[in-house]
Parts: C-alpha cells; sequence; structure tokens
C-alpha cells in the first residue's frame, strides 16, 4: 500500500500514464502546439485534476488519450500507457475496441453532445451494445437501470424521451450513464458541471464519487473549479500552454503552492473553501498563442517575479522537476525562493 | 403521439387557408388580365371577331355579369360539385371538379390538365428519384474525401450543373445522343401503361437534364451539411462509444445531415409537378409547363386559373407533406 504523497508521480506501473505527450494541430495559421511535453500518472480509485485557464489545452489533452483527434491535421507523439497498454501507437481499431469500454468521457456540454434525433435509451444501449453482445432487450434493461443509477425519475418512462425533452441536469445525468454503460476503468470527465445549478452540481460530483468507489475507477477531471478539485481530487495538473506547471497531491497544490501561476489562479477564488464555480481571471494579461509560444518559460510575459530570473525565463524552457516527493514544478527560481515568496508574499493574500 | 396528431391538423388547416387564398389571388388573374388587355373574358371566349349576341349569350351563360363574389363562390362551388351552365338555348355541365371551360377549344380545364399531367408526372418521378440519389451520394461522398481529387471535380462538375440552363445541358444531350450518335433517338413522349421501358427510354434524357441541375444543387447541400455535421459534438460523442467510422458516418452523420434535405426536395418536387417549362419545350413534351405557356399565349384565361391553382396546390401539399415528415424525422419539431 503506498500513499500518494510517497509515491513518484511518474509510476511506470501506474494504471493510466501519460508521458512527453505532444499534440499539435497543422493549420493555415501556423502549428498549434495545444499540448507540448504533458506528463502525468492515475492509478485506480483515484482522481486526478486537470485545471488552467481556458485554452490551456485540457480538453485537447483528454481526447488525446482517447485517441479522439483527426488524424489528418493532428501530430501526436510521446506514449499514454493504459493499464500496460500503449495508446499513441497503437492501431486505430484497437484504440476504438478499448474506448467506451475501458475509457470513457463525459463531454462539457450535454446538450451539443447528445444525439438530437435519438433518445436517450437509444443512445446508451447503442453505447453498451457495442462492447457487449447482448439483445435489444438486455441493453434497454440496462439502459433503465443506469439511468435509476445516475437519478432520473421513472427511468422505464424516461429512457424514451428525446434529449430536448431532458432538463441541462438531467442530460448530463444520461451522459454519465451511457459513459459508464461499460463499466470503465478510466472515466475522464471534462467539465461534468459547468452548465449546473449548484445543488446539481453536488449530486453529479457525489454520484461520481460513489461510481469511483464502487468500480475502484481512475477518474481525471477537467474542471475551472477550485473547490471541486479540493473535494474530490487526489492530485492535480495545473497545466498552461500545454504544459504542466505544477503537479502534486492536493495538499501540495493547495497548502504549498510553489509556482507563480498556481498562485495566481488560487489568488483567483477569494474565501476558496466557501465560493465556487467561478472563472479564473486574476492573471493579469492573456495566454500565449499556441501558435507563437514564447520561447524560455512560457509564462514569463504574465510572471510577477519574472525579473528574479536573470534573463533565463526568456531563453531556457524550465523542465518539470521534481521539489518534494511527488511535487512537480516547472520554474527558474530556486526551491527555497519560492517557498520563501509563498510563505512570505502570497500565502497571507489566499 | 397526440402531439403528432394535432400538429398535422394544424398543419391542414393552414392548408385550407393557403388554398383558399391562392384560389381568390388566381380568381382575380380572371378579371386583372382582361382589365389590363382591354378585352372582356365573354369577348375572349367568344373568338374571333364575335357578333354582340355572341357575347352577350355568353355573358349570360358563364354567369359573367354576375358580381365579382357571386361568380367566385359559383367557381368555387363548381371545384366541389360541378358546375351547370345554361343561358337557355346551349346548356353544358362541367363536373367536378370544374375548373370551368378552355376559351380556345371548349373543353373542360380539367381535361385539359389531367392529359397533360402523365407527362409532367413522369418526368417529375423519374428525375428526381436520380437527382435525390445521385446528389446526396455525391455529396457525401465529396464530404468524406474532402480536398481529395474527386471532392474537387465533383463540386466543378456540381458548378457547371447549377450554372448551365436547363436548355442548354438538354439541347447539348439532344443534339449528340439523339442526333449525332443516335443512342436515343426521337424522343417523343411513351405512356408509361403502353409500354414502360420506351417511356424510361424516351424520358431518359429529360431525367438527366434535370438531374444534372438539380443534383448538382443536392450535392453542394449534402456536403456543406454533411461536414457541418461531421464536426458536430454529438459525433464526437459517437466515436467516444467506441463505435466503427462507418456506424458514426451511416447512424449518425448522415441521419442528422439528411434531414434538411427533406424539405428542400419536398419543396423541389412540389414545384416540378406544377409544370417544367423549360424542359418541356426542349425535349418537345406536353405537359402541364406547356399547357400553362399555350394558356397565357392565347389569354385562355380558365386554364390559365386552372393551371396555376393546380401548381399551387402541389405546392402547398409539397409543403404539408414536408413539414409532416420533418416531424417524423426530427423529434424536436414533433414535440415542440
Ligand atoms: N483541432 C484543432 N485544430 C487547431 N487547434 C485546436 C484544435 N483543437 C483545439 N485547438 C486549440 O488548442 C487549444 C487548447 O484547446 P482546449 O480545448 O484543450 O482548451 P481547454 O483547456 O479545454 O479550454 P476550456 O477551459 O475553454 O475548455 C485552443 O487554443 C484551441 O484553439
Ligand atoms: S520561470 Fe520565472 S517567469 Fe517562469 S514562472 Fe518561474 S519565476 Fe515566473
Ligand atoms: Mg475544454
Amino acid at each position: 500500500m503506498t500513499d500518494i504523497h510517497e509515491r513518484p508521480a511518474l509510476s511506470p506501473t501506474a494504471f493510466l500514464d501519460v508521458r512527453d505527450l505532444r499534440i499539435h494541430f497543422a493549420t493555415d495559421d501556423g502549428l498549434v502546439r495545444a499540448v507540448d511535453g504533458l506528463s502525468f500518472s492515475v492509478e485506480r480509485g483515484k482522481s486526478l485534476a486537470i485545471v488552467g485557464e481556458s485554452g490551456s489545452g485540457k480538453s485537447v489533452t483528454s481526447l488525446g488519450i482517447l485517441g479522439l483527434y483527426n488524424k489528418r491535421n493532428a501530430r501526436v507523439s510521446g506514449q499514454i500507457f493504459l493499464d500496460g497498454q500503449e495508446l499513441v501507437d497503437a492501431s486505430p481499431d484497437a484504440v476504438r475496441a478499448l474506448r467506451g469500454q475501458k475509457m470513457s468521457m463525459i463531454f462539457q456540454d450535454p446538450l451539443s453532445s447528445l444525439h438530437p434525433y435519438y433518445t436517450i435509451g437509444w443512445q446508451i444501449e447503442e453505447a453498451y451494445r457495442v462492447h457487449n453482445n447482448v439483445s435489444k432487450a438486455e441493453a434497454r434493461t440496462r439502459a433503465i437501470e443506469l439511468l435509476r443509477r445516475v437519478g432520473i425519475p421513472q427511468p422505464d418512462k424516461r429512457v424514451d424521451d428525446y434529449p430536448h425533452q431532458f432538463s441541462g441536469g438531467m442530460r448530463q445525468r444520461a451522459m454519465i450513464a451511457m459513459s459508464l454503460s461499460c463499466n470503465p476503468e478510466l472515466l475522464i470527465a471534462d467539465e461534468p458541471t459547468t452548465a449546473l445549478d449548484v445543488t446539481v452540481q453536488a449530486q453529479i460530483l457525489d454520484l461520481m464519487q460513489d461510481l469511483q468507489q464502487e468500480y475502484n475507477s481512475a477518474i481525471i477531471l477537467i474542471t475551472h473549479d477550485l473547490g471541486v478539485v479540493a473535494e474530490l481530487a487526489d492530485d492535480v495538473v495545473v497545466m498552461y500552454a500545454g504544459r504542466a506547471m505544477e503537479y502534486g497531491t492536493v495538499s501540495d497544490i493547495f497548502y504549498s503552492p510553489e509556482h507563480p501561476y498556481t498562485w495566481g489562479l488560487l489568488a483567483s477564488v477569494t474565501r476558496l473553501d466557501r465560493e465556487r464555480s467561478e472563472r479564473l481571471q486574476p492573471i493579469p494579461g492573456n495566454p500565449p498563442s499556441l501558435i507563437n509560444v514564447p520561447p524560455g518559460c512560457p509564462f514569463h510575459r504574465r510572471c510577477r517575479y519574472e525579473a528574479l530570473n536573470g534573463g533565463k525565463q526568456r531563453v531556457e524552457r524550465p523542465a518539470l522537476e521534481e521539489s518534494g516527493p511527488g511535487h512537480y514544478v516547472a520554474c527558474h527560481l530556486p526551491v527555497e525562493e519560492r517557498r520563501r515568496i509563498f510563505r512570505d508574499e502570497v500565502a497571507t493574500l489566499l | 403521439m397526440p402531439n403528432v396528431i394535432q400538429y398535422i391538423i394544424r398543419r391542414l388547416i393552414l392548408v385550407v387557408v393557403l388554398m383558399w387564398i391562392v384560389s381568390m389571388v388566381t380568381f382575380a388573374i380572371f378579371f386583372l388580365i382582361p382589365s389590363a388587355t382591354g378585352t372582356s373574358p365573354a369577348v375572349l371566349f367568344a373568338g374571333k371577331a364575335p357578333t354582340p349576341d355572341t357575347v352577350k349569350s355568353v355573358e349570360i351563360k358563364f354567369g359573367l355579369k354576375d358580381s365579382i363574389p357571386v361568380q367566385y363562390a359559383h367557381f368555387v362551388e363548381g371545384i366541389f360539385v360541378g358546375r351547370h351552365f345554361d343561358n337557355g338555348a346551349d346548356k353544358s355541365y362541367c363536373p367536378p371538379p370544374c375548373l370551368g371551360f378552355s376559351f380556345v377549344n371548349n373543353q373542360p380545364v380539367w381535361n385539359e390538365i389531367t392529359s397533360d399531367l402523365p407527362v409532367t408526372l413522369s418526368l417529375a418521378a423519374g428525375a428526381s428519384i436520380m437527382w435525390l440519389v445521385s446528389g446526396t451520394a455525391i455529396g457525401v461522398l465529396s464530404a468524406l474525401k474532402r480536398r481529395s481529387f474527386f471532392d474537387r471535380a465533383a463540386m466543378g462538375l456540381a458548378l457547371a450543373g447549377v450554372s448551365l440552363p436547363i436548355y442548354f445541358t438538354g439541347l447539348v444531350l439532344l443534339d449528340l445522343i439523339s442526333y449525332n450518335w443516335q443512342i436515343l433517338p426521337n424522343v417523343h413522349y411513351v405512356g408509361f401503361t403502353d409500354n414502360p421501358l420506351s417511356w424510361a427510354r424516351n424520358m431518359l434524357l429529360p431525367w438527366i437534364s434535370l438531374t444534372f441541375l438539380y443534383a448538382a444543387l443536392y450535392a453542394r447541400l449534402t456536403r456543406a451539411g454533411m461536414l457541418e455535421t461531421m464536426s458536430e459534438d454529438y459525433i464526437r460523442t459517437a466515436r467516444a462509444k467506441g463505435l466503427s467510422e462507418s456506424r458514426v458516418i451511416t447512424r449518425h452523420a448522415l441521419r442528422a445531415a439528411l434531414t434538411p434535405i427533406v424539405t428542400i426536395f419536398g419543396l423541389d418536387l412540389g414545384q416540378l409537378l406544377g409544370g417544367a417549362i423549360l424542359t418541356e419545350y426542349t425535349f418537345g413534351l406536353i405537359g402541364i409547363g406547356h399547357l400553362s405557356i399555350d394558356a397565357i399565349s392565347r389569354q385562355d384565361l380558365p386554364v390559365i386559373m386552372g393551371v396555376t391553382l393546380f401548381a399551387a396546390f402541389f405546392i402547398v401539399f409539397a409543403n404539408l407533406v414536408v413539414d409532416v415528415l420533418y416531424a417524423f424525422v426530427d423529434p424536436r419539431v414533433r414535440y415542440s
């Protein structure tokens, strides 16, 4: 039994292990480096949160794990191991067989992510039947059972409803029911609660936690909501411009964060424990264009401590280095300096 | 399901209202055209250089001296129950649906229309199937193989198709296939019931010309629809389920991309059933389009009215069919 505080984060035995993932898109304007050298891992039964401003590459990362990129313009390199099986170089058919079964995803916007012309039941049945050789009747029973499981009232009736007949919260539940249809071992939830009111949010998150305990699945949770992160996640990746700026346990990130970008994110949420669902806009300026990411530290144009780097931040990209057990930071500042700044200047503001 | 029935009833009421409006507008033609040309309907009907007596008896027979609302009422009545025309000396009965008698040959307008209808029906039925199948198939393939040679060639051809008038493509086809190469010589209409094979052979060139025109449009619409659908979130969801690409395309993408085509198809077909004037003239076919032009050139007012009403009926009816079909294919319509 290894404690998450002690295990090396880039464990070769982890259930999901992402190593130096790069996803670049060739576009008319140039090469978009949406994900650029990202590494993390998730164990069974654990939750990893990915946080970062809009456009930092969170969704591209999760779609990349499922192999849902357009082969025509996406260039993917690095390695993704799922339960020991490498996915980046695997054949599309091999990845497809895992998709929806071993790994599945809850999408950001449930209304546009459900097909408007098919009933909720049909769509769940389809997800179940692709991977299970069962009759239509069995699939229907399964769909009703799943809808009941996610808390849809009168599931035997609502199973024949169309997505537009469901409320926002119910659609999200239906989406969750669909992604759980084959008991996935890896569940990726891309902002599963953004569009929902607070009560429904809480219910959905409880539901995900229950299901995780039941099936011991690994969860990747993408969210803007640091409150949710604090509640649900074991580990956190802080992403910026397609890279990890900081990576560690929830307590590392919330109680001893070492990266100036993480500080900025935390500062955006005043009263962390009470206020939720605030979009992160604290840091002055905008994220860099992913076509022309500045050389060196991608954050340097917005960093308050840029001057302390002696020019290095403009030429050399800081590596993601271990600053404590399982706690990784990509910043040129010396560890003691970072800790001192956090203790003396930042912590008091949070 | 009661939703669907309600919906259909609402649409039916709309159809009745629309037809009523169309009939009034059409009826107005009957009076507007003569007043514009300065010749009364009675004079037109009575033929060349009529005597005042003949004009008078025509006026009495057809009730042309009645007030306009009364004449309209008789006109509508005729459509439903038929009409007796009588001026004492000269009696004639016009069975329902009575649209009056042709000024030119004194035949009931309804007979004129029904005798030319098979040509129009043949033209529309064959061409619409051909263009629907080929247009959507090409559109889908183009979208799936975007920027490929096939896509570029098909879209180039489609551009030619939508921009070339039917008499141009029709005449080129006739010149090459019918006259020069004698593959399908002497295009003329043969009834379907007389000889189905000969019917199809003779209709082939008109069908191809119409198909070239319409399929081009359908290919472009389908391609655009497919490209849009393929980038929808729900297509990503379908892939995320682990479905095969072919299932993603057929069950998820096509289903959504082809739905708007239903609307356009219904309307195009409805319009074509009201007569394809240029196609009929190009190939010397005597259909509803030909009848309408003929009637206009001879100022045969009852026939003009009849054909207009008839064409309008097809368009309104096609609208109804499209709306009902749409309710079946798009649940969002059904339940709103
Ligand atoms: N297929 C693509 N082609 C080109 N650029 C893309 C493509 N997909 C994503 N991008 C770009 O990659 C960047 C990262 O996008 P991503 O959707 O991962 O951001 P995100 O972190 O999920 O943001 P949000 O919080 O708004 O959801 C964006 O700038 C986006 O424009
Ligand atoms: S490397 Fe320098 S510029 Fe970049 S985050 Fe650290 S302190 Fe800021
Ligand atoms: Mg996103």
